[in-house]
């Protein structure tokens, strides 16, 4: 039976529709191999080849792939919330309750796409400081360090935008303490304020706008500032190396 | 090439002449990478210890999903305030920060000083070279940090920050043990005693927001007041 499925997959990447759609045959030669990544849009911006050591859970703890993979998980799950909700009030409170009583797994959902928020914030804080601790920041690794730290702010306003989003007290009170520091500015503290809700106070408007910014405005930035985090990598050299990395880090 | 000499020239046949000339300025040193180590393919090495790490991470996600629901309170309403209304957890910090300062320090000043610090920690040789903090003047270096705690402690004590005051005394007496432990060799004591500045003002900064954020999500009741969070109260 397993020979057989083997087989088959053999006869599979051999196959013209195989070759037409990956451009290469099976990955069976580090030439292929190679081909497999440089070839795929999806992975080009990877290198062919890896150091060992910074394959080691100890070299990064993934922690970095972590908050990328939680970004997709969120991409995937916030587009499907998307379907059952309107960004206006009430409305947005109701959709919730529609999500719990009526959508088939809608707590699921959304449960599952506040877990990985939360974890993605915490992830990316994680990240951040490991690459300190590790020395990232280095040369030639200076100006990926700076577009880290812009990434930590888009998740946190990522974070803070879908906050609102449910329309329930907490989310209403978290932005309403959290907007008001703004006031605090000297000058232009409530002109940016102002901006931001579209109003004086929460309400409508800033759910539309926090709408807008969530699913659209911020998650743009976010995927452009991670395409370019993660070509630096590979063009800085990759993952950095100790001094000490002889002792197997 | 025989005496390995370098030959400066011009030549545009690049397969028949393959030479290539580099400059050696003092400020365009050579650089060295060393040995890079053994190398996998990307393809599948890294690939699919990535497939593994995102499906041990689906599953724990859905599993923990499963049981742990989102709260969701009643509808937004303007005119009834929670008691005390919290940010979310990663502005907790912040928000016991604005318990101890004017708005502007806790709420502006201190996070765009903090976003900048961390911008401009590439860009200073100190971090990057990362000198232990003894190696060099040790005394001297002593000296200027007793100094600058001590002040810090007390523009401190001066807003009742004790929430601040605590993770920071204590990183400051772990700062002054590394001190006298420099010189021992081959322990943690002497790992100790070699971290660079850069590390111990990381390591205080992680310290007092981890402080901050558990302290504000965990013991801040009505009116921002101290709670323990095992009694519940009713809000």
């Amino acid at each position: 039976m397993a020979t057989n499925v083997s087989l088959l997959l053999e006869t599979l990447r051999e196959s013209k529709v195989w070759k037409s759609v990956f451009r290469r045959g099976p990955a069976n030669s580090n030439r292929t191999r190679s081909m497999a990544v440089f070839g795929n849009l999806f992975l080009h911006w990877m290198p062919v080849k890896v150091r060992e050591k910074s394959l080691h859970v100890r070299a990064s703890y993934y922690l970095g792939s972590i908050s990328f993979l939680l970004f997709l998980i969120l991409f995937v799950t916030g587009i499907l919330l998307m379907f059952y909700y309107h960004p206006a009030a009430p409305n947005a409170y109701r959709d919730m309750k529609d999500l719990q009583f009526v959508v088939s797994n809608g707590v699921f959902l959304r449960n599952l796409h506040r877990l990985a928020a939360h974890l993605m914030v915490f992830m990316v804080f994680a990240h951040m400081f490991h690459v300190f601790y590790r020395g990232g920041y280095k040369p030639p690794h200076e100006f990926n360090w700076v577009i880290g730290v812009v990434l930590l702010l888009v998740t946190l306003f990522l974070s803070y935008t879908g906050y609102l989003l449910p329309w329930d007290q907490l989310a209403f009170w978290a932005v309403t303490v959290g907007t008001n520091i703004i006031s605090a500015m000297p000058v232009i503290g409530d002109k940016i304020r102002f901006l931001l809700l579209g109003g004086h106070i929460v309400g409508e408007n800033a759910l539309l706008r926090f709408y807008v910014m969530h699913v659209l405005i911020l998650p743009l930035v976010a995927l452009v500032l991670i395409g370019i985090h993660f070509w630096r990598v590979q063009k800085d050299g990759g993952l950095t190396v100790k001094s000490k990395d002889s002792d197997g880090r | 090439m025989a005496d390995n000499k370098i030959e400066t020239g011009f030549s545009s046949d690049a397969k028949k002449d393959p030479r290539r000339v580099v400059f050696v300025t003092k400020k365009t040193s050579a650089k060295v990478l060393g040995d890079r180590g053994p190398q996998l393919m990307t393809y599948p090495h890294l690939l699919l210890r990535e497939a593994i790490a995102f499906e041990i991470l689906v599953i724990a996600m859905v599993v923990i999903a499963l049981f742990w629901d989102a709260p969701l309170e009643q509808l937004a309403n303007p005119l009834l305030t929670p008691n005390p209304a919290k940010a979310p957890w990663y502005f907790l910090g912040l928000q016991e920060l604005l318990h101890f300062f004017p708005p502007f320090v806790a709420g502006i000043l201190i996070p765009t000083l903090v976003v900048i610090a961390l911008v401009v920690i590439p860009y200073f040789n100190i971090n990057v070279e990362g000198e232990p903090l003894w190696s060099k003047h040790p005394s001297r270096n002593l000296r200027t940090v007793l100094i600058s705690m001590v002040l810090l402690l007390a523009f401190l004590a001066f807003f009742d920050a004790w929430t601040i005051i605590l993770p920071t005394a204590i990183i400051a007496s772990i700062l002054i043990f590394s001190y006298t432990a420099r010189e021992k060799s081959g322990s943690w004591q002497a790992t100790l005693g070699a971290k660079p500045l850069s590390w111990w003002i990381m390591t205080w900064f992680i310290a007092v927001s981890i402080c901050l954020t558990v302290v504000g999500t965990f013991f801040r009741g009505p009116g921002w007041s101290w709670v323990w969070p095992w009694r519940t109260h009713v809000g």
